[in-house]
């Protein structure tokens, strides 16, 4: 049933598209043209760079920060493991990943109960609304800035997987709210009702009914909580106590160092996010697609 | 019933609030508290009630200038990405033929915004530079003799890191008001008469507005509460409102950039509230 709605609906706006854009048979307007040559200059110009900086950190001994490529080796990402000169990379590296994740549970989990709870009005959900758009607005230095004083007050030293977790969690959870409510906005209650009706409890609903259906937007917070995570500078600059996380760590490179393995830990770091990014997108177009093949056979 | 939603409601967000409340809220009012404290001079507070933080930022002619920078590059970075996010969005939704081909590349879009930001600025370096990429290329072709200095280390390259880094917060939610558009809406305007010009200004263009305001929110917010990118494509050669406050805390003067901070705060709600006026973000997002 719902399958089949999702599989109409396409089908549906893609003839009535085609005929409003096209009411004149064939042919494109010549503004097609300059558009399509707008988006192929943004798309080359958000992906062009970070090709260069991943070329450049294959260079040898030689090697400097701009072209011509100098010599082909993987000096600089073994440069950026071992030397001391560029700090502790290997354990930035790790408590990122460590924080990324358990921020990423805590928000999937956070983010899915506040967009249940928004689906009906509730006294003051005004309140909490705006106090998570001001979480978000606010300046993540100012915030920093706040915690690293309230901290210094009570008297507790700040640590990555304590007060680094809250900061971080005030920029991963708006972001993460919204994403649920796109992903409740699809979400029909009816199904919901039907499985009260059929006797089942409201936990049973929610683990049988509402997780997998809503199971790909989840993932989808998911992705933004490790990446929104694992980013993450602002916010923790003031909250992560005395050791750094890995974008701290890039920062006082950037300040610092001016070798090719700036650029080596810019391939490392990427190629991380590309992984979470493809492991992310990759889970829910299985969801998908096992969900729309699932259906005939009903 | 309806007293036992409210509490289920407030049960499910209580996890929400309890982030929000000491980690938000709670920052916001100690940098409020801290504002009005005194400096000991060696990162301690005294707390003893002074306006004197208050009045330094406002009798400072730096205050004016630092703003003035801001507020220059926030503007910038906002008129930059809109136009390209705008046409990039009305392109995907309205020119691609094929809804999944237009998923496609909204999503080759979105891909590098879960990358680093920091990376994705120094990736900018090795194009901008004195011996990079476009000078290069320039000096072959023949068209300049000397090495553009401008293009790196100058303000130029500040917009250039903006507009790349946050062109994708236009996109997203102008790309979401677009594609709910009824198509039919804007055949029905072809069939009353209308040029695609007036589609454009009478159709598309006040149904996206929700889109464009939302849009503007992250960008306006995340340029006026950012420094790093200032510092570094800037070279040194330009300051923001929290690069200073950042200076600040480097050298223990609390409460000066909790004042700092505060009056930022307050500069930014008001931008964001000004904004606010023209759209419900609430009803925007979760309809």
């Amino acid at each position: 049933m719902t399958a089949a709605r999702a599989v109409n609906v396409p089908a549906v706006s893609k003839a009535v598209a085609a005929h409003a854009i096209a009411p004149r048979a064939s042919g494109r307007p010549w503004t097609f043209y300059v558009l399509l040559a707008v988006f192929v200059f943004y798309v080359a110009a958000l992906y062009g760079p970070m090709i260069c900086i991943y070329i450049l950190s294959f260079q040898d001994v030689r090697g400097g920060l701009v072209f011509p490529m100098k010599g082909l080796s993987l000096h600089w990402f073994v440069d950026l493991f071992t030397q001391v000169r560029t700090g502790d990379v290997k354990g930035a590296f790790d408590r990122s990943v460590k924080l990324a994740v358990i921020v990423t549970i805590m928000t999937v989990v956070f983010s899915f109960l506040a967009g249940l709870a928004f689906r009906r009005r509730f006294a003051g959900d005004g309140v909490v609304f705006y106090l998570m758009i001001g979480s978000l607005v606010a300046p993540g230095l100012v915030l920093s800035l706040g915690v690293g004083l309230l901290m210094h007050f009570i008297g507790i030293e700040g640590t990555w997987y304590t007060s680094a977790v809250g900061a971080q969690l005030s920029w991963t959870l708006p972001f993460g709210v919204l994403v649920m409510f796109a992903v409740m906005s699809r979400f029909d209650r009816a199904w919901e009702e039907a499985a009260y009706d059929l006797g089942a409890t409201r936990w049973q609903t929610i683990r049988l009914v509402v997780i997998p259906i809503l199971a790909p937007g989840l993932v989808a917070v998911a992705l933004f909580g490790f990446t929104l995570s694992y980013d993450e500078f602002a916010r923790t600059l003031q909250t992560a106590g005395s050791l750094n996380t890995l974008p701290l760590e890039i920062w006082t490179m950037t300040l610092n160092v001016t070798s090719p393995s700036l650029y080596a830990l810019g391939t490392v770091t990427t190629i991380i996010s590309f992984m979470i990014i493809a492991i992310c997108l990759g889970t829910i177009a299985t969801m998908q697609k096992r969900r729309a093949s699932r259906v005939p056979a009903h | 019933m309806a007293a036992r939603g409210r509490i289920l409601g407030w049960l499910n967000v209580t996890p929400l609030m309890l982030v929000l409340v000491p980690f938000f809220v709670a920052p916001i009012l100690v940098v409020l508290a801290a504002s009005f404290f005194q400096s000991d001079g060696y990162g301690g507070l005294i707390a003893s009630p002074t306006l004197q933080n208050y009045t330094d930022i406002f009798t400072s002619g730096l205050t004016a200038n630092l703003y003035a920078e801001t507020i220059k590059f926030t503007i910038l970075t906002w008129f930059f990405s809109l136009i390209i996010g705008f046409w990039v969005a009305y392109f995907l939704v309205f020119h691609v033929r094929s809804p999944l081909l237009a998923i496609g590349l909204f999503l080759l879009c979105t891909v590098p915004f879960w990358t680093s930001n920091i990376i994705r600025m120094i990736s900018w370096i090795p194009l901008l530079g004195k011996e990079g990429l476009i000078n290069a290329a320039l000096l072959h072709v023949g068209v300049i003799h000397e090495p553009l200095e401008f293009l790196l280390f100058s303000g130029f390259a500040v917009v250039v890191a903006y507009v790349h880094q946050l062109t994708i917060f236009m996109i997203v939610p102008i790309f979401n008001a677009m594609a709910r558009i009824d198509k039919r809406v804007v055949e029905a305007a072809l069939d009353a008469g209308a040029s695609r010009l007036d589609i454009m200004r009478m159709v598309i263009l006040p149904l996206s507005k929700n889109g464009i305001a939302l849009g503007s929110i992250f960008v306006v917010s995340i340029v006026m509460g950012d420094f790093f990118v200032i510092k570094v494509m800037s070279g040194g050669g330009s300051a923001s409102v929290v690069g200073a406050l950042y200076e600040d805390v480097g050298v223990l003067q609390y409460p000066s950039a909790a004042a700092s901070a505060v009056v930022l705060t307050i500069v930014v709600t008001m931008l964001v509230a000004l904004i606010l006026r023209t759209v419900d973000v609430r009803k925007e997002l979760t309809r």
